[in-house]
C-alpha cells in the first residue's frame, strides 16, 4: 500500500526529491527480507518532510537507501528530476548529507572539530589552514564558538556535538540533509536546543530536510509534511497540522493517543490489542 | 592549571616512563658494549670455567671468556635481529589486514579466512619450518620470524579494521566523498593503532624467545656470531656443573621483554586523545553532581510547608536525608520523601540528576565504592539501612529495569527465570510456579503465556519481555516496586500499554512504586507525586495532575515543561532555556517563586541556550559507561 497523497503549499511541481514505489530488500536467499513496500514520497524544496515510525518500521532503512548504502530492489529515487545515482566524490557529496543518530559515535576520536569539518570541506587532503575562516563561519551558524574548533570531539557535551554534526552535514551546501534521529540521545533541554537551531537553520538556509524520528511530539516542530511508516508501508501521508488534528490512518491515531501529555493519553481504559 | 601538560602527561604515564628507561638502557648497552668489551668476551683464554668472582663477575665460559661480557655484547645483535623481525611483520601484516578491507566481499572473506588459519598455525612451528627450508643463519632467522609474525598483526587489524568501518563517522567520510584509502589512512588505522601498538610491542618480545629459541637449537645465529639465544646454546651443556652461565642471557632476555611491553602499553595511553592528560574541556563544566558536592551546604532541598504533607502516617517507604557519595563526590545530596501505600511516586530529571541513584540506593542495589548514608531508610518496619536480610529484600522489592533484553539471561528459557524468585525465595514447587507465572503472565496481557514460559528471551519482543519482567517483579507482590526507567527503551504504543500495565497493577494489587523517568510526560501521566531532581537534589515537589494541566510554579520544572515537544503548540518555540545549579534552591512553600519568563529573557542563574552554557547535559565523564 502506498499512500499518494500530495504534498502540501509549494505544490508538487518541484520536488526536490522524489522518491516513486521504493522497494528495499535486505539479506540474501531465503533470508531476505522486503523492509520497504512501495514507498513514495516527494519533497519540494525547501520543505521538511518528518517520516516516523516505530523500531522495525523501515525508516532508518529508508535514509540509508537514500544515501546509497543499501541498493533498491525496485522503484526509482530522482533528485531535480534526474536518478540519484549511488555518487560518490564531491558531487555525491553536494547532493545529499545525513546528521547520524548517535553524536557520541559520529566523530573520529582522533581528529579535532576543525580536521573533522575540514574533510566535509575538502574530502581528499583535508588540510585545515586554508579553511580555518569557513570552519568558523560553519560554527558559527550552530552557534558554537569557534575558538574551540582545535580541541577533541571528547571534550564537548553531546548537545554541542550535534550541532557539529550538522555544522558537518551543511559543510558541502548538500541539497537535502537527512536528520536520523538526531534527538534521541540527548536530554530534553539538548533536544530543545537543537530543534530550535534546526528552526532556525530551516528558516535561514531554506533546508531541505528528511527528518527521521520515532517521536511524533517532536516532528511537530520541525517538518511541514509528516509520512507515518509501519512495518515498511507508507500509511500516512499529510500536512503535519492537519494530520496531527485529524490523522486518517487508524495506526497514526494510535501513535498520537500514545503520547504521553497529549490529550488523547489514556492511562485507563480501552486495552490496545498488544 | 600552572603546570605545563606535557609534565603531566609523562606523570601520568609510569609505564611508559619504566618501559623508555629499560629499553633506552639497553640501546645504550647495544650501542657501547661491543667497542668496550668484545676483547674479554672473545678472546681465549686460559681461565676456562671460572666460577663469579672479582674478576669476572659471572665467571668464565670453557673457553675462557667472560659470561657477563658475551651477554651484553650479544644485546646489540639480538636486539636487531628482534626489530627488524617484528617491523617486517609488522609493515606486512597491517598492511594485509588493512587491504583486505578495500578488496570486494567474496575476495575479503577468503582472505579472512586464510588469516585466521594461519593465525592458527603456531609461529614458532612456523618459523621453524622456514628456518630449516632456508637453511641456518642470522638471515633466514628474521625471515622465519618476521613471517611467523605477519598473520597476527594481519589478523588483528582486519578485525579492528571491521569494527571501526561499522561507526557512524566512517560512514559519514564515505557520504562526504572521501575515498576509500584515505579513509583507511585516516580514520581506521589511526584508531586501531593503540592495540596495534600493544600488540607491536607484545610481538618484539615474542619475536625476541622466537629468534633466541631459534638460535638456542642451532638453527639461528652460527658460531663465531652470538646472541642470547646461541649464549643459552652454549651454556646447555655445562648448565649443572656452572649454572651462572645461562643467568645472564636469561636475565637480559627477561628484562627486554618487559621494557617493551611497558613502552608498549605507555605509547598507547599516549597516543590516544582521550586518555591523554589535556586540560578540561572548554565548556566543560564541573558536572551537575560536582556543582551539587560544592555549593553551599545551607541549601534548603525540602521545604518546610511541605514536610507535614511528606510525613504521611502510613508512609510505606521513607527515605530522609539520604546522600549518596562516591569517593568524594556527592551524587545525591540530602534527599526526603515518603511512599505512601499504594501510592506511586515519580523521579524525574535529566541525565546526572541522581534519579537512578536514590532508586538503587533505596533497593540496596548501590555499586562498590559508592556510600549511602541517611537518617533513616525504611520500608515499613524493614531498615534499609545497614544489611537488611536478604530474603525480605527480595520478597518485599521488586525491581524493573530499563533494558528488558539485558535483565535476562539468553541462554535460559523465560521460564526458568521467571519462576526463580518464586522457587528460591518463596519455595514455590516448580509446577506451580509456572502455573501462577503463565497467570501473570495472562494478567499482564502477554499473548501465548504457556508458550511464551518455553521459549528463549531473543524470541519475544521488548515491550513483551518488559512486561515478563514486570510480571517476575510481582511474582513476590512485594510491598514496593521500583521501575527505574522501564518504558525508555520501548516503541511509544507499547510504552502506552506498558504505563497501563503499572497502572492497573498499582490499582488491583495497592501496590506502591517509585517510578524513575526522564520523560516528564511519563511521570505525569502516571504519578501521584512527583520529584523533580537537578544535580543530586529535590528542587521541585509536584503533582502529576499539576505537571498534566501544566500549573507547576517553581521555574526549573517549567523549564523542562517548557522544552518538552508534546506539551509546547507546533510553531512555537521549545524553551532550551538551562536550569544551573547556582540557581536559588526550592523556594520555603508559601513565598511565592520567581516568575520565570520562559519566553523572555532569562532571569539570575538561568543562563540562555548557547555555548555559555556550562551545565553540559552529559558530561564527559560520562561517556564511558555509554
Amino acid at each position: 500500500m502506498s499512500a499518494t497523497a500530495t504534498a502540501p503549499d509549494t505544490g508538487t511541481a518541484d520536488p526536490l526529491l522524489r522518491v516513486e514505489d521504493l522497494t528495499v530488500e535486505l539479506g540474501r536467499g531465503a533470508a531476505a527480507r522486503r523492509v520497504l513496500k512501495g514507498v513514495s514520497f516527494d519533497i519540494p524544496r525547501g520543505s521538511t518532510l518528518a517520516l516516523v515510525g516505530e523500531s522495525g518500521s523501515g525508516k532508518t532503512t529508508l535514509a540509508r537507501t537514500l544515501v546509497g548504502v543499501h541498493r533498491p530492489s525496485g522503484g526509482r529515487i530522482l533528485v531535480d528530476g534526474a536518478p540519484l545515482r549511488a555518487a560518490r566524490g564531491r558531487e555525491g557529496a553536494a547532493t545529499v548529507q545525513m546528521i547520524p543518530q548517535d553524536p557520541y559515535s559520529s566523530f573520529d576520536p582522533r581528529r579535532t572539530v576543525a580536521q573533522s569539518l575540514a574533510e566535509a570541506l575538502d574530502p581528499v587532503r583535508a588540510r585545515v589552514g586554508p579553511v580555518r575562516t569557513r570552519i568558523a563561519e560553519l560554527l558559527g551558524q550552530v552557534s558554537l564558538d569557534p575558538d574551540g574548533m582545535d580541541r577533541y570531539p571528547h571534550e564537548f557535551s553531546g548537545g554541542q556535538r550535534q550541532r557539529l554534526a550538522i555544522a558537518r552535514a551543511l559543510a558541502p551546501r548538500p541539497r537535502f540533509v537527512i536528520a536520523d534521529e538526531i534527538t534521541s540521545a540527548l536530554d530534553l533541554t539538548t533536544q530543545a536546543e537543537i530543534l530550535n537551531l534546526l528552526a532556525d537553520l530551516r528558516r535561514r538556509l531554506s533546508l531541505t530536510m528528511l527528518f527521521i524520528s520515532h517521536d511524533l511530539a517532536v516532528v511537530r516542530h520541525v517538518s511541514d509534511t509528516v509520512a507515518v511508516l509501519l512495518h515498511g508501508d507508507l500509511v500516512e501521508l499529510g500536512p503535519t497540522a492537519a494530520t496531527f488534528a485529524e490523522p486518517e490512518h487508524p495506526y497514526t491515531a494510535r501513535l498520537l493517543a500514545s503520547v504521553p501529555g497529549d490529550p488523547r493519553f489514556r492511562l485507563d481504559g480501552e486495552p490496545a490489542p498488544a | 592549571m600552572a603546570t605545563d601538560p606535557t609534565v603531566r602527561r609523562r606523570r601520568r604515564n609510569p609505564s611508559l616512563l619504566a618501559g623508555a628507561v629499560i629499553l633506552g638502557l639497553l640501546v645504550v648497552v647495544a650501542l657501547v658494549a661491543p667497542p668496550l668489551l668484545s676483547g674479554s668476551a672473545e678472546t681465549l683464554t686460559d681461565d676456562a670455567r671460572l666460577g663469579p668472582g672479582a674478576g669476572h663477575l659471572l665467571g668464565t665460559d670453557a673457553f675462557g671468556r667472560d659470561v657477563l661480557a658475551r651477554a651484553l655484547v650479544a644485546t646489540r645483535l639480538t636486539l636487531l635481529m628482534a626489530a627488524a623481525a617484528t617491523a617486517a611483520s609488522f609493515v606486512v601484516g597491517v598492511a594485509i589486514g588493512a587491504l583486505v578491507h578495500l578488496a570486494p566481499g567474496w575476495l575479503r572473506e577468503t582472505c579472512l579466512r586464510l588469516i585466521d588459519s594461519a593465525v592458527a598455525f603456531p609461529s614458532l612451528v612456523l618459523a621453524l619450518v622456514i628456518a630449516a627450508v632456508l637453511g641456518p643463519g642470522t638471515g633466514s632467522a628474521i625471515v622465519a620470524i618476521a613471517v611467523a609474525g605477519v598473520p597476527g598483526f594481519a589478523r588483528l587489524t582486519a578485525n579492528l579494521a571491521a569494527t571501526v568501518a561499522d561507526k557512524d563517522y566512517v560512514l559519514t567520510a564515505r557520504l562526504l566523498g572521501v575515498p576509500g584509502p584515505r579513509i583507511l589512512a585516516r580514520h581506521v588505522l589511526p584508531n586501531i593503532s593503540g592495540p596495534l601498538l600493544v600488540l607491536l610491542s607484545s610481538s618484539f618480545t615474542l619475536s625476541l624467545l622466537d629468534i633466541s629459541s631459534l638460535s638456542f637449537v642451532g638453527l639461528g645465529v652460527q658460531s663465531p656470531q652470538y646472541d642470547w639465544g646461541r649464549l643459552l646454546n652454549e651454556a646447555l651443556p655445562s648448565i649443572f656443573a656452572q649454572p651462572s652461565v645461562v643467568l645472564a642471557p636469561s636475565l637480559m632476555l627477561i628484562v627486554t621483554g618487559v621494557g617493551a611491553m611497558l613502552l608498549g602499553d605507555g605509547v598507547a595511553s599516549l597516543v590516544d586523545p582521550r586518555t591523554r592528560g589535556t586540560a578540561p574541556a572548554p565548556t566543560a563544566a564541573p558536572d551537575a553532581a560536582d556543582a551539587a558536592g560544592t555549593a553551599a551546604p545551607a541549601v534548603v532541598s525540602r521545604p518546610p510547608g511541605a514536610a507535614g504533607a511528606d510525613a504521611e502516617p502510613d508512609g510505606l517507604l521513607t527515605v530522609a536525608g539520604l546522600t549518596v557519595r562516591a569517593g568524594d563526590r556527592t551524587l545525591v545530596d540530602d534527599v526526603s520523601f515518603t511512599i505512601g501505600a499504594g501510592r506511586i511516586v515519580g523521579l524525574v530529571g535529566e541525565s546526572g540528576s541522581g534519579k537512578s541513584t536514590i532508586a538503587m540506593a533505596v533497593a540496596g542495589l548501590l555499586p562498590e565504592g559508592v556510600r549511602a548514608d541517611a537518617s533513616r531508610l525504611a520500608l515499613g518496619d524493614l531498615d534499609l539501612l545497614g544489611t537488611p536480610p536478604g530474603r525480605r529484600l527480595a520478597t518485599e522489592i521488586g525491581i524493573v529495569y530499563q533494558d528488558p533484553i539485558g535483565t535476562f539471561n539468553p541462554a535460559l528459557r523465560l521460564g526458568t527465570q521467571l519462576t526463580e524468585v518464586a522457587r528460591t525465595h518463596l519455595g514455590t514447587p516448580r509446577r506451580q510456579a509456572r502455573r501462577d507465572m503463565a497467570r501473570a503472565l495472562a494478567d499482564i496481557r502477554v499473548t501465548e503465556p504457556e508458550r511464551r514460559l518455553r521459549q528463549h528471551p531473543h524470541e519475544l519482543s521488548g515491550g513483551m519481555l518488559q512486561r515478563a519482567s514486570i510480571a517476575s517483579a510481582m511474582t513476590t507482590n512485594p510491598r514496593l516496586l521500583i521501575a527505574d526507567e522501564p518504558t525508555t527503551a520501548l516503541d511509544v504504543t507499547v510504552q502506552a500499554e506498558v504505563l497501563r500495565q503499572f497502572r492497573r497493577i498499582n490499582r488491583e494489587h495497592g501496590t506502591a512504586m517509585l517510578f524513575i523517568s526522564h520523560d516528564i510526560g511519563v511521570v505525569g501521566e502516571l504519578c501521584d507525586t512527583v520529584l523533580v531532581l537537578h544535580g543530586g537534589r529535590v528542587v521541585d515537589r509536584t503533582t502529576g495532575r499539576d505537571l498534566r494541566r501544566g500549573t507547576v510554579t517553581h521555574p526549573y520544572t517549567r523549564a523542562l515543561l517548557a522544552a518538552t515537544p508534546a506539551a509546547v503548540e507546533a510553531g512555537a518555540t521549545l524553551s532550551a532555556v538551562r536550569w544551573t545549579a547556582d540557581t536559588p534552591p526550592a523556594q520555603p512553600a508559601g513565598t511565592p517563586p520567581y516568575e520565570a519568563p520562559l519566553d523572555g529573557t532569562p532571569p539570575d542563574g538561568l543562563s540562555p541556550d548557547g555555548l555559555s552554557d556550562t551545565a553540559a547535559d552529559r558530561p564527559p565523564a560520562a561517556e564511558g559507561s555509554r
